[in-house]
């Protein structure tokens, strides 16, 4: 009788976490300016169909540049002509308008599909420096958007853009009575969130594998931490940990084959590696202190974390198969939530400053580099790079509600996401 | 209430190995004999060896101490409360467990001294009923890492178990787990919801 109802209560439970699609659609709010930043103009794409375009394709590239920092996009307002090719432009209009690049293109239907085709200008020049046709559907427009921001982003700044791509985040609100806690994944820009696991116990830490397709997250549906790796397109998910004690923080390996966890067995919190497919533990690190929130270097070779060996918590790295831990963090007295950029030399990391913890990057060079802070909140954590390196995704506060954001290495644009009613968190940005 | 000092015994010999190599075996001979008699005066040293006790492990004598204590508190010998019956304890505000929540400060897994009473009273209840188990649920608030604070409520909730263990409850009667920063009691986000976040429950597991 106790079995049956014990297994009535896990049928019910897997019921809740069948995945769902949810409507909210994150609001962004764009804060701080662009000092440095290279003056471009988007021009509205022309539109060859009846009544209004199917997406604001000029729009979304536009805001794609402003949230970099590294772009100041002329407002609507102050265009003098609205030109979709070349051919089109007068480019001392624009010279004039202190312009440097300018972007234009059209948007047609094309039988059931959308034919969408851009041009990147120098305006100095007037010559054209890159351009593309795409022929797409509906529910690829926005898509298509991004990728042309990623071709502008490059030819203008000659690395790669990141703006397709996607996040993953959990959030958590109160239904009825009941708290729930939902894993989202979402556009870069916080569009189409789609939820992927619901649960009536806590979820956290979402880690995205190197090749995108699954994510690995802490669990406590079984009323403990323990760690499952999901995969995103089928659903399967699969416990990969869950021994006594703690078993959370889930990092990939770049080779995507292990996952360097934190464990606590007998009460001591240490880092490990696991074999995903053999499911081999290996012991990274062995010490009383807390041992957590483990990263892999781009090499493989190294992993930082987190540890309060030294009376408080700091940034420390070791090899991966274990060895001496190296302090790497000593400005301040609380460093924590390593986060290493894809090129493996930059550092970001929760700082507390005197008016609260902050989002800081720190340069990883030989001399020890210095601490720069780019956040602007009290409470800001859980920080993760972009993938070309150039933003980083956290988790913040705005007028008390949980929310996340971006912040620009280069300038200072920062951008908030929020939806109305959820406790928004640990963000991660996919590879 | 015994035995809480043997961190104290250990200290003090440290500090005295520091005085000279001459006293250095000795202390440590001393030291090793007061950790096996549970941290006796140093008077007692000479006679360590003659003790009856010395065979016992520390979970027998513990075991000992702990159905003397429940004689002496002329208990009936019930090995385990449940259902209605425990129910009304833990609602009872009168009852020696109604109070299950324990207090920290930032960054700190210490129990507080005025939370003593509260876990000698729930390490009594365990000792009289050898068959109660409890869980002790490690919380944080919500500033700093998340996967840090993790490892934080469950240092809280270990910390909550020894000193439990120390007033005379079994080790094997307690499960401990952390939930960090991800239940809190309190939505806010000042030092008054912080410091009620900032906790242990004791969950008693046929509630």
């Amino acid at each position: 009788m106790l079995k049956r109802i014990r297994f009535l209560w896990i049928a019910a439970l897997l019921a809740m976490l069948l995945p769902a699609v949810t409507k909210a659609e994150l609001v962004i709010e764009i804060t701080g300016g662009a000092e440095a930043a290279v003056p471009v103009a988007v021009v509205p794409f022309s539109w060859g169909g009846s009544g209004n375009p199917p997406e604001d394709v000029a729009r979304i590239i536009s805001d794609n540049l402003t949230r970099t920092g590294q772009f100041q996009s002329l407002p609507r307002s102050e265009f003098i002509e609205t030109p979709t090719q070349q051919s089109e432009v007068r480019f001392a209009n624009w010279r004039a308008l202190g312009v440097d690049n300018l972007i234009v293109g059209q948007v047609e239907p094309d039988g059931d599909r959308f034919r969408v085709r851009f041009e990147l200008l120098d305006v100095f020049t007037g010559s054209r420096m890159t351009g593309r046709s795409f022929r797409v559907g509906r529910d690829a427009l926005r898509t298509v958007s991004h990728v042309m921001s990623d071709e502008i982003y490059e030819a203008l700044l000659g690395r790669p853009g990141a703006f397709n791509t996607r996040i993953a985040y959990v959030a958590m609100q109160d239904r009825g009575g009941e708290r729930q806690w939902r894993l989202i994944i979402a556009d870069a820009d916080s569009h189409d969130p789609q939820t992927i696991l619901t649960s009536s116990e806590p979820l956290m830490s979402p880690a995205w594998s190197p090749d995108g397709s699954q994510l690995a997250y802490v669990s406590f549906e079984n009323r403990r931490s323990e760690i499952y790796v999901q995969d995103i397109a089928s659903g399967e998910r699969e416990r990969v940990a869950s021994g006594e004690g703690i078993n959370s923080s889930p990092a990939w390996s770049p080779d995507g084959r292990r996952l360097a966890v934190t464990l606590s067995r007998g009460g001591q919190t240490d880092i490990y590696v696991l074999d995903v497919a053999s499911g081999d533990m290996q012991r990274v690190t062995d010490h009383h202190s807390i041992d957590t929130e483990p990263t892999w270097a781009p090499d493989g070779r190294m992993i930082y974390f987190t540890s309060d060996r030294a009376g408080n918590p700091q940034i420390f790295r070791v090899g991966a198969n274990g060895g001496v831990p190296q302090r790497v963090t000593f400005e301040g007295s609380y460093n924590a939530s390593p986060s290493i950029s894809p090129d493996g030399r930059r550092l970001a990391m929760v700082h507390r400053t005197d008016a609260g913890f902050r989002i800081a990057v720190m340069e990883l060079n030989d001399n020890g580099g210095s601490v720069r802070v780019i956040s602007r909140g009290s409470q800001d954590e859980s920080p993760s790079f972009a993938p070309n390196g150039a933003m980083v995704l956290y988790a913040t506060r705005a007028n008390g509600r949980a929310v996340i954001g971006t912040a620009s290495l280069f300038g200072e644009a920062r951008q908030v996401m929020s939806t109305e009613g959820e406790r928004i968190r640990e963000p991660a940005w996919s590879p | 209430m015994v035995a809480v000092t043997r961190p104290e015994c250990l200290s003090l010999t440290l500090e005295e190995t520091m005085s000279g190599n001459r006293l250095l075996r000795w202390v440590l001979v001393g030291s090793l004999a007061l950790f096996l008699a549970g941290c006796a005066t140093p008077g007692d040293e000479e006679r360590v060896e003659d003790r009856p006790d010395r065979e016992l492990t520390e979970d027998e004598m513990r075991a000992i101490d702990r159905e003397r204590a429940a004689e002496a508190r002329g208990v009936e010998g019930r090995r385990l409360v449940e259902g209605d019956e425990l129910d009304a304890l833990l609602d009872d505000p009168d009852s020696p467990i109604s109070q299950r929540t324990v207090y920290f400060a930032f960054d700190s897994s210490e129990v507080r001294e005025r939370d003593v009473s509260i876990l000698e009273a729930h390490a009594a209840f365990l000792a009289d009923h050898p068959d109660q188990r409890i869980t002790v649920e490690g919380h944080t608030d919500e500033r700093g890492a998340p996967e840090y604070n993790l490892a934080l409520g469950e240092r809280r909730a270990e910390a909550v178990k020894r000193a439990l263990v120390l007033y005379g409850a079994s080790a094997d009667q307690i499960r401990v787990t952390s939930y960090g920063e991800e239940k809190p009691v309190e939505l806010g986000s000042d030092e008054q919801a912080w410091s009620q976040n900032r906790r242990a429950e004791l969950i008693y597991v046929y509630r």
